[in-house]
């Protein structure tokens, strides 16, 4: 490796360490969030120039954010120094810069958890649209390039550098207020801070091999985000909830999918290739979660369902009744159908085929649920265990007929056929119920 | 990417005496701010090898050494296991760390499954992962 790659390779790392926290006490300083990432971005070039021929300083944060700060006050000054030889400028005005230079020149670089909080906070507010809020976190936090985040979404790089831009002139123009809110505003924004990171997590988890490694590196990506959330934020039961759920799934990883890439379900996979290091992580900070004494959340209750799959050693061995109760209180939670539909399949498992199909059916007319795939194949699979094939085939062929992924088609397409092998005598299945 | 980082042993460490108050509470912060960065997964203090053993394989003869153990500077005391994104990114993080003294600190990355290749076929890695489990499940109980 020539000297001048490794330099930038070490620069880049230093700017995945520095990068957030730079520009988290930029914004504090500047109320800015397209300025503060200028300005940080004017650092990197800096560095970039200077760390090549003079070394890497022994506190590159440190130095990255005097840089910064020299630029922001040089900027302020020529700004005044222009205005004045316009001369019509308000003093009003002038005053309120020259005070903004003297506060930047003293600022100290401290309350760094703070500033992280709010840049999180800022990246994910409610006045951005979704994809706005992953891009910008993925930048602002994660310190990717605008390039890394295109190739991880599939997206052409200029689609996510205009997303961006338009992202900060909307915080610039909504005039969002930096400060970290309280109480139940701060629970309403940090659901939103949630959300966008296990979107991250899933647009990662959901790629299969082969893909672009930049993609499963978005798991890796969210569940650091996950983890730094949870040190800022330590009364939250939600945020252990999420990095819990997050480091269970993890676990599963290298089971998940075949050779081929085709996915293996949760109950076929290899438990031996799970990755126990994750799966105590995750157990751990499930437990946090539960120790804060708050009823739980969402996210903690689908860790705690993973959790239910992670201590099993065998999936004989899994608490079916305890995840029957786990989705009871989600069902309650979030009233979605989807759930309930899951919440069937863990009763068939605890107590029955017989038991679950009675569930599934009570959802079969869900408007939500009518062009939705799963529903035909659980009800096949419980129909098959009940020996009734010639019925679970035709659910097996809806469900294909409804699923919109081509691999997914073709596995309930041969379930379809070789039902009706696997329980001939199922023949006389006039009642549909 | 995984890295170990496997902090060497020293004279000190070797004869069993505890760091000083300042000394932990430096680390303590160091720690502390791995854990804030998100990229902590694991770490260990070992004990001296007074405490340890060795087990020495040949053929069929399997011959159990008690520690100490000479060659102080090869001796393990400690480890951290990482995840970042680059060996770079770990570099950046150990240079923080607040030892002295000549310590040399080795940065390691973690193999993956993948990382064997061809050499691993589909039984031998069963084997492995199945042995691992096992070696957890074990630690657990015990």
């Amino acid at each position: 490796m020539s000297n001048e790659r490794a330099a930038r390779e070490s620069i880049e790392a230093v700017w995945r360490i520095e990068s957030a926290r730079l520009i988290g006490g930029l914004v504090r300083l500047l109320g800015d969030v397209g300025a503060a990432e200028d300005l940080a971005q004017e650092a990197l070039l800096v560095a970039l120039e200077a760390w090549p021929r003079d070394g890497i300083p022994q506190n590159p944060g440190a130095w990255l954010m005097a840089t910064a700060k020299n630029r922001a006050v040089d900027q302020i000054r020529r700004g005044r120094m222009l205005e004045r030889k316009h001369g019509d400028l308000g003093r009003e005005l002038d005053e309120e810069r020259s005070a903004m230079a003297t506060r930047i020149e003293a600022s100290a670089d401290d309350a760094v958890g703070d500033d992280l909080l709010r840049l999180i906070l800022i990246a994910c507010h409610p006045v951005l649209s979704t994809e706005a809020r992953v891009a910008l976190t993925l930048r602002l936090l994660g310190g990717l390039t605008t390039d890394e985040i295109a190739r991880a979404f599939l997206v052409p790089e200029p689609t996510i550098a205009q997303r961006i831009v338009r992202a900060k002139r909307t915080l610039r123009e909504a005039r969002a207020p930096f400060e970290v809110p309280r109480g139940a505003d701060l629970q309403a924004r940090l659901s939103s801070v949630l959300e966008v990171i296990y979107l991250v997590y899933n647009e990662g988890y959901s790629a299969t091999a082969g893909d672009d490694w930049m993609r499963p590196e978005l798991c890796d990506e969210a569940l650091r985000l996950g983890r730094i959330l949870a040190e800022l934020l330590p009364g939250e039961p939600e945020v252990h909830g999420l990095v819990a759920l997050m480091e269970i799934q993890a676990s599963r990883a290298r089971a998940r999918l075949g050779p081929s890439g085709a996915p293996i379900l949760l109950l076929d996979q290899d438990r031996s290739r799970w990755d126990r290091l994750l799966i105590r992580r995750g157990l751990q900070a499930l437990a946090r979660a539960e120790t804060l004494g708050r009823p739980l959340g969402p996210y903690a209750i689908q860790a705690a369902i993973a959790a239910c799959h992670a201590r099993a050693q065998t999936p004989a061995e899994t608490d079916w009744p305890r995840i029957v109760a786990l989705y009871d209180a989600l069902v309650e939670l979030t009233g979605s159908p989807v759930v309930e539909l899951n919440r069937a399949v863990a009763v068939a498992m605890a107590f029955g085929p017989a038991a679950g199909l009675e569930m599934v059916d009570e959802l079969a007319d869900h408007p939500a649920l009518e062009r939705y795939h799963l529903l035909p194949s659980v009800r096949g699979d419980l129909l098959s265990k009940l020996g009734r094939g010639a019925e679970a085939r035709r659910e097996f062929e809806r469900a294909a007929f409804l699923a919109r992924n081509a691999r997914e088609r073709e596995l309930l397409l041969e379930r379809a056929r070789t039902v009706e092998r696997a329980s001939p005598s199922a023949t006389g299945d006039s009642d549909p119920r | 990417m995984r890295v170990m980082v496997i902090v060497k042993a020293s004279q000190e460490s070797e004869a069993g005496q505890m760091p000083k108050h300042e000394e932990l509470a430096a680390m303590g912060n160091y720690n502390e701010q791995l854990v804030k960065a998100g990229i902590m997964l694991a770490g260990e203090g070992l004990h001296p090898t007074v405490r340890g053993k060795r087990v020495r394989f040949s053929g069929k003869e399997r011959t159990v050494i008690d520690g100490p153990f000479a060659e102080t500077k090869e001796l393990i005391a400690g480890f951290w296991l990482w995840q970042v994104k680059s060996m770079e990114e770990a570099v950046e993080w150990l240079k923080r760390a607040p030892f002295d003294g000549g310590a040399e600190v080795e940065l390691r990355p973690v193999f993956d499954a993948d990382d064997f290749g061809e050499a691993l076929t589909p039984e031998l890695r069963e084997q492995e992962e199945r042995l691992r489990a096992e070696g957890e499940r074990r630690l657990k109980q015990g």
